[in-house]
């Protein structure tokens, strides 16, 4: 029988890969409760009054930083938002010591964002207070993978058996590996597209299907990923030009017909029009570029409230 | 200077020996290796245990002149013999560099006045180790290197790589390289492939060291000149080499106990103490250079011992150096992996830590021949031990720190001085700090 799971096993959420299928189901679920609270006048529960939470941006955001703030607020909690412009990293401070002296202030979660892979866990194999991925290099971004698990599950009734395409850069994408991860584990069917030169190396041993055309890679889709073309991540030696690559990877109208009726079109964002998407497939019916934001402070709210110890209330 | 070694297993590959032998070393030489001898000299009970030539690695950091916060010359030799080594070849990459005679002879003035053991500078190929100008190689051999290198970074310049080969030649002497197109890497910290892919690390594919070796021992062959290839890790590495010497071309490899043991895999946990260049490869790479080892492609085992200062590695992977140590676990590591595992035999590892590496860069001892040199090893086989952070070195960046190893050094004799002794050297005080 296939056990319930009621709460966390790890005080961190440092990936999706850690994590069992009843542990991601369980955050969806929680944060089903949540949406609603959202949607009410006053917007906030006293889930986490008291706690402090440290958001340690280390590096550009715009929507998970937000996104997780506000999760913060709606749950009660104590925040302060920490960049690495204007503090002592500029003078030379390491990570190891920016977080301790943080933690010398005891702060019960820190939310961290970094571009080398692997900072999330530094810290969480040194400090007692939970950690959350919210970014690290093109390692994981656990959070995005659940909120767009939570918007195909919310749209779509399921994942298991769900089709979905990821379609863009994967090679620099943290998007796309905790996606992965997610989807494998909850019985989707993953394709990835994108140039030979934009592809890691045996990503196909991660239990994915690999194509290098997006037609391809459209044929039966239930969902289309989209994924930036993250330039300044590359020299100029993978792509030949943004022009090259909207005509043979990006997603137009006519392209999306061969995806099955009524695909769903993500993006975990910043979007690049004219770029991975046109604005028509960007702004069209199909699109659920917003609703993933919106879902986005659901899913953190659960995942602070259960790491914080919280249960699902039935 | 004089010492007499009874009961022991006298294990010496250069003379196919393996014996329960005496041996006497006389004014700093081995004089008599026989049963039963007898000397007023003092005597080293070596009952149960094995007497080897003295290990000899070909590839060592001392970081010194330069960087004494990460090892020095006493340091460093400290840790060799605590390894077993009587004798190590220190790398090029000091700051200043070792490329003129003036740096050679304070590395050899300090081994003289600190060194546990024998030093053999390697000068360095270029100029600052730059890749451009050729630096002074006969005078820096008259000096006292023994090869040259510029071990960290590779000779990108194929006639750079070409003219020294066809000097060193005349001087008799091995150009060691470094091989690495790093612009194969774009920014690479770890072995491009599926753990590079799950852990959205930057890769080191085995093809930015294969295209190397493959040019190189082209230029070997075109030049006559004797190139030794630097810590070989990949399947094609090998296999360039085998082909290359088949076919009558002066080239030999070294490989290291870290790639022998560990693969990819590991560097899941983030360690930056994995953290290596060439990095830890796959399996399918790790067990070429099994199969390398075991065919007698590989001709030595070197370290590539590479001290950091804790605050170094205690950072991002991406931002930690590359490197680790190595002296103090080769043998067991080596023991465990090899004999142990039954890659090999006891006998072919001291020709792979000894009388291998004496033969590639022609150095004195690796032999336990009567007139040779009283560099010795003593080990114990049957010594079962977990590896924990008291390293002599200055620097505990190793990965092997939590292994359970068989295969202790008891006693490492240096020109019949015995220089470590682990019967009785008292452990040094235990660091906490954890690895990173």
């Amino acid at each position: 029988m296939r056990t319930q799971s009621s709460a966390l096993r790890s005080k961190d959420l440092l990936g999706i890969e850690p994590l069992t299928p009843e542990e991601i189901t369980l955050i969806l679920d929680t944060a089903e409760g949540f949406k609603e609270v959202s949607e009410r006048p006053v917007k906030k529960v006293p889930a986490l009054r008291g706690q402090l939470v440290i958001n340690l941006f280390m590096e550009a955001s715009t929507r998970t930083r937000v996104s997780f703030e506000i999760a913060e607020k709606r749950l009660s909690a104590d925040t302060l938002n920490f960049a690495a412009s204007g503090s002592s990293v500029e003078k030379g401070e390491t990570l190891i010591d920016t977080a301790e002296n943080l933690m010398a202030m005891h702060p019960d979660m820190i939310v961290i964002r970094h571009k080398h892979p692997g900072a999330p866990k530094m810290l969480a194999d040194r400090l007692p207070a939970s950690i959350i991925n919210a970014g690290d290099g093109a390692h994981e971004h656990p959070t995005q993978a659940l909120l767009d698990a939570f918007t195909i599950r919310e749209r779509l009734g399921r994942l298991q058996g769900v089709n979905v395409s990821i379609i863009g850069d994967i090679a620099h994408s943290r998007v796309v590996r905790s996606n992965i991860h997610l989807l494998t584990k909850m019985k989707a069917n993953v394709t990835l597209a994108s140039p030979p030169s934009l592809m890691p190396a045996e990503i196909e041993k991660m239990g994915v299907r690999v194509v290098h055309s997006l037609d391809e890679a459209l044929e039966g889709a239930d969902v289309v990923m989209m994924l930036r073309i993250q330039l300044e991540r590359q020299g100029k030696l993978s792509l030949p030009s943004l022009r090259e690559y909207y005509n043979t990877f990006g997603l137009t109208p006519e392209r999306l017909r061969r995806a099955n009726e009524g695909a769903l079109v993500m993006h975990p964002g910043p979007m690049n029009r004219g770029v991975e998407i046109a604005s028509d497939v960007a702004d069209g019916p199909y699109s659920v570029i917003l609703e993933q934001v919106t879902n986005g402070v659901a899913v953190r709210m659960a995942v602070l409230y259960l790491l914080a110890g919280g249960h699902l209330v039935e | 200077m004089n010492l007499l070694i009874t009961n022991a297993r006298v294990v010496d590959p250069s003379q196919d020996l393996d014996a329960k032998l005496d041996l006497l070393i006389e004014e700093g030489s081995i004089t008599r290796v026989d049963k039963k001898l007898k000397a007023n000299v003092e005597t080293f009970d070596a009952g149960g245990l094995v007497v080897v030539p003295g290990f000899i690695d070909l590839h060592t950091h001392l970081r010194e002149p330069g960087q004494e916060h990460k090892e020095t010359i006493a340091s460093g030799t400290m840790a060799a013999v605590a390894g077993g080594y009587t004798a190590v070849c220190a790398m090029a990459n000091t700051v200043p560099p070792n490329d003129e005679r003036a740096v050679t002879e304070m590395v050899l003035a300090e081994a003289a006045r600190h060194g546990a053991c024998r030093v053999y500078p390697i000068g360095a190929v270029s100029k600052g180790l730059k890749g451009e100008a050729m630096a002074e190689l006969a005078e820096l051999h008259a000096a006292g290197c023994v090869a040259v290198s510029d071990d960290g970074n590779p000779v990108y310049n194929a006639q750079l790589m070409r003219r020294a080969l066809e000097y060193c030649s005349m001087l008799g002497i091995p150009v060691i390289a470094h091989e690495e197109d790093a612009n194969l890497n774009e920014g690479g910290v770890m072995h491009e492939g599926f753990y590079s892919t799950l852990l959205g690390m930057g890769g080191i594919p085995a093809a930015s060291e294969e295209t190397l070796v493959a040019r190189d021992v082209i230029l070997a062959k075109a030049t006559g000149g004797h190139l030794h290839v630097a810590h070989a890790s990949t399947v094609g590495a090998m296999d360039a080499v085998r082909h290359a010497r088949r076919s009558g071309v002066k080239v030999t490899c070294e490989v290291t106990p870290h790639h022998i043991a560990l693969t990819d895999e590991s560097v899941q946990s983030f360690s930056t103490w994995l953290k290596m260049n060439p990095p830890l490869r796959s399996a399918d790479h790790r067990d070429a250079i099994l199969e390398a080892i075991a065919d007698g492609t590989v001709d030595a085992i070197a370290t590539d011992h590479a001290p950091h200062h804790f605050d170094e590695k205690n950072v991002e992977f991406d931002l930690a150096p590359f490197g680790v140590i190595g002296l103090e676990t080769a043998f067991g590591v080596c023991y465990e992996r090899l004999v142990r595992a039954k890659v090999i035999k006891l006998p072919r590892l001291i020709d792979l830590l000894s009388s291998g590496p004496a033969r590639v860069f022609n150095l004195p001892g690796g032999t336990l021949r009567e007139g040779s040199l009283g560099d010795i090893t003593i080990l114990d086989l049957d010594a079962r031990y977990e590896v924990t952070n008291t390293f002599r070195s200055k620097a505990s960046n190793s990965p092997f720190i939590g292994e359970t190893l068989h295969g202790r050094v008891v006693a490492t004799i240096v020109g019949g001085v015995v220089r470590f002794d682990g019967r009785a050297v008292a452990e040094p005080a235990k660091r906490s700090r954890k690895k990173p």
